[in-house]
């Protein structure tokens, strides 16, 4: 299958892509891992005029620590992130990049393709939605950034201008006893899940300090639960604790029935997922080691 | 609407040779391989970054060629299924999947060859759960993966072997 014809712009410096952009207006898309931008491409869902190819820009593909942030070049594939010592600082990073599709797409694939492409299923928006998160956004009048509950707006919608891209994301390193987890349910490994729950706990003795819960793929963008929260938060950490999470988890979820599913099918889906998640988040909040994977159905 | 005579000049080393060619910005790089290069070892199936029959190594890394364009592989090094052989010797992986009846159709075989190659590379003594990890991005309709499971292990063993001289 062939995309329509497109012009080809490569771009030496982040900044030298926003300036493409600006010129070349709203016809114009990056090119980043290609891994969702392909695809639709070839199945005429996306015909740009224009891309603009950020795969030779040299520098903007890292992952650094720096005061107690973890900091992600635009164009860090995920493959660079699941092997990463320094990104496997904050667990539940590991867990998302490690499980994103297969091998050859995670050897491909951007964190910031991801964030800037917003797709609902996308699995690193609803896992940073449980850190502290701020997008760089890079344009003509210079760089911005936004926390990443603001960068995404809606369904494959961000905040970025037709001119402006991801020139960084950083995340705040949870302080003293936290522990996280992300867990997909998926029907094969190529396919996006269809549903998935990342939790983000932080104790004090056994009491809950700290607690995010989100959830993908069952609205237009990851949703943060509150009442899921608040079921845990200044309380100590018990089985019948967690079945309240996970209940409100279920009752906040608005899935959409599709080929993947029915909708209370989703919703049931959604409770086991946080109940697995936040059990796992515990054990790694206490010091335990825990490798998680995706469940496959 | 853009007009469709851009060309862009890449220059891609595939399987040790060096390629020179002006390209359509829209050429796939499985269509380079298999079109412009008659490699045609390298197969489509799904088209749709799903079934991984189209793998290829690109700087050593499993990719699916029908999901990179040709001009993003300028100045890179590929290597598709027909580099594995070296002086009509077929390569451990190549041998142990013959061995191992780890193809019958054989449209797969090609993209799970090299995906298991990218893994033996860095992992010479995967586990069960690595092998099965390293090849989820590519489906085979025939086998049910279980001789596929046991080409790659014994492949491995083999090439350790090989590499420590016994």
């Amino acid at each position: 299958m062939y995309p329509r014809a497109f012009h080809y712009h490569r771009a030496k410096t982040l900044k030298e892509a926003s300036t493409l952009l600006t010129q070349l207006g709203e016809g114009a898309k990056l090119l980043a891992g290609g891994q969702s931008l392909i695809p639709l491409m070839k199945l005429r869902f996306a015909s740009p005029d224009h891309l603009v190819d950020l795969n030779f820009i040299s520098g903007a593909s890292f992952i650094a620590e720096e005061k107690g942030h973890l900091r992600f070049g635009p164009l860090t594939r995920h493959a660079e992130i699941e092997e990463s010592p320094v990104a496997a600082k904050i667990p539940i990073l590991h867990d998302c990049a490690a499980g994103i599709a297969d091998v050859q797409v995670r050897n491909r694939g951007t964190i910031g393709g991801s964030l800037a492409e917003a797709d609902p299923s996308g699995d690193w928006a609803t896992v940073m939605m449980t850190l502290e998160t701020r997008v760089t956004c890079l344009g003509p009048k210079g760089e911005r950034s936004l926390g990443l509950g603001g960068f995404v707006k809606d369904a494959y919608t961000t905040a970025l201008e037709y001119d402006e891209l991801v020139s960084g994301v950083s995340v705040k390193i949870p302080e003293g006893k936290s522990g996280g987890a992300y867990l997909a349910f998926k029907r094969a490994a190529p396919v996006y899940p269809t549903a998935s729950a990342a939790v983000q706990l932080t104790l004090e003795g056994d009491v809950c300090k700290e607690a995010a819960i989100a959830l993908g793929c069952v609205g237009l963008v990851p949703v943060r639960v509150k009442e899921a929260e608040s079921a845990l938060l200044g309380k100590s950490v018990n089985t019948k604790l967690l079945e309240n999470a996970a209940e409100a988890a279920r009752a906040a979820a608005e899935p959409q029935p599709d080929m993947r599913g029915s909708a209370e099918y989703k919703r049931q889906l959604v409770a086991a997922l946080v109940t697995r998640a936040l059990a796992i988040a515990l054990r790694r909040a206490r010091g335990e080691r825990v490798e998680v994977s995706h469940i496959y159905a | 609407m853009p007009d469709a005579t851009q060309r862009v000049r890449v220059e891609v080393k595939v399987n040790g040779q060096v390629h020179l060619r002006e390209v359509e910005p829209r050429l796939l790089l499985v269509e380079f391989l298999r079109e412009q290069l008659d490699l045609t070892g390298t197969h489509i199936g799904c088209d749709t970054t799903y079934c991984g029959a189209c793998t290829v190594l690109l700087n050593g890394q499993a990719v699916k060629s029908c999901t990179v364009f040709t001009v993003q592989a300028d100045g890179a090094e590929v290597t598709t299924v027909e580099g594995l052989e070296k002086n009509g010797e077929l390569h451990p992986i190549q041998k142990a999947f013959a061995d191992c009846h780890g193809l019958q159709c054989g449209y797969c075989t090609p993209g799970l060859m090299m995906s298991a190659l990218q893994l033996l590379k860095c992992t010479p003594e995967p586990s069960e759960n690595q092998i099965q990890n390293a090849i989820a991005g590519n489906t085979c309709r025939c086998t049910g993966y279980q001789n596929i499971f046991k080409a790659i292990a014994t492949a491995a063993e083999r090439m350790r072997s090989a590499a420590h001289g016994d």
